[in-house]
């Protein structure tokens, strides 16, 4: 069994233990306020270093290429408070023209 | 289920369509860094969590291990973890409806059901497997149909997916920073994730930055 496959595996499962898992707690567990903080602040430091490594890094080495033209046109989309799949796109057809044509 | 309200509807409808066609974005995404048709399929329909679906295969594109994308995958799944928290008792089910509703339990469900809160507790219910199922059926239908879209394309740079994954991200991450702390959070991670990518193996520069957010977390 090849690395993609058991992440496939591997990510369902556990992604099912934590929705099971809360269904099954008290909800008193939850209440502390630095709880609800951190649980609100995850999110937003590994989705940020997610766009930082898919955008700027290739095989373990930093890189400046067509990406960052795409996350530009995706800054720009969201400022114009842009739908996702508008987001999305924008930033494909800018990183794709970058590419194809220059 | 008797009686919908016409409200209740028209949202879980309306979230469940726009949402459901991310699914797009997300199998072509996968297919583009390296995942299989039926693996790809196999993660809308069993992981069911957008974040942590692009979570584990852009760790896996990058170059990552399966524990590395497991781990980000997990971390990020864990809101869904207190999602069932909020919605059990308002849910009120046992055995196997409780694991149909873990499965659906999702930003997007608990969302609208706690957008239907001014109409009581049933308006809540119905929002919530209304909105579980219907993003479930979409997401799962769009992520096939992108999946086998990516395949058809070759090169996946010229068709510009490796700029979708990351603003895929950013689109996620964007209606999250709501303060000054968020914003300070999301840009120190980005640069730290940066930092460390030459240094540590793939994925793990990722998996740190949650140790960053914890400790904010701790200190405020």
């Amino acid at each position: 069994m090849n690395s993609f496959w058991i992440a496939t595996i591997g990510t369902s499962v556990i992604a099912f233990a934590l929705k099971y898992a809360g269904h099954n707690v008290p909800e008193r567990i939850f209440a502390h306020p630095k709880v609800q903080s951190i649980n609100a602040l995850i999110p937003i430091a590994l989705l940020s270093a997610l766009v930082a490594v898919q955008t700027f890094t290739e095989k373990s080495q930093l890189m400046i290429d067509h990406r960052l033209a795409g996350l530009a046109a995706a800054v720009v989309a969201l400022l114009l408070k842009a739908p996702f799949p508008v987001v999305v796109l924008s930033a494909a057809l800018t990183s794709a023209a970058i590419y194809n044509w220059l | 289920m008797s009686r919908i309200e016409s409200t209740t509807l028209r949202d879980s409808l309306s979230v469940s369509i726009t949402v459901g066609a991310y699914g797009t974005a997300f199998g072509a995404a996968a297919v583009a860094n390296g995942f299989s048709l039926l693996q790809t399929c196999l993660l809308s329909l069993l992981t069911f969590s957008g974040a942590s679906q692009f979570a584990v295969i852009g760790v896996l594109g990058a170059g990552g291990g399966a524990l590395s994308g497991i781990a980000t995958a997990s971390l990020l799944g864990i809101r869904n973890g207190v999602y069932g928290v909020i919605m059990a008792p308002r849910l009120k089910v046992k055995g196997f409806k409780r694991i149909v509703a873990a499965q659906i339990t999702i930003d997007e469900s608990t969302a609208v059901a706690l957008g239907q809160e001014v109409r009581g507790e049933k308006a809540m219910r119905q929002g919530f497997w209304l909105t579980g199922f219907g993003v479930f059926l979409f997401w799962n239908l769009f992520t096939a149909a992108g999946a086998l879209g990516a395949q058809a394309m070759g090169d996946i740079r010229a068709w510009g997916l490796d700029s979708a994954v990351p603003a895929a991200f950013l689109g996620l991450v964007w209606p999250r920073l709501k303060t000054n702390r968020d914003r300070a959070l999301a840009v120190g991670c980005m640069i730290f994730a940066l930092a460390m990518t030459p240094i540590l193996p793939a994925g793990l520069p990722i998996i740190a930055t949650a140790f960053i957010a914890v400790a904010v977390g701790l200190r405020k």
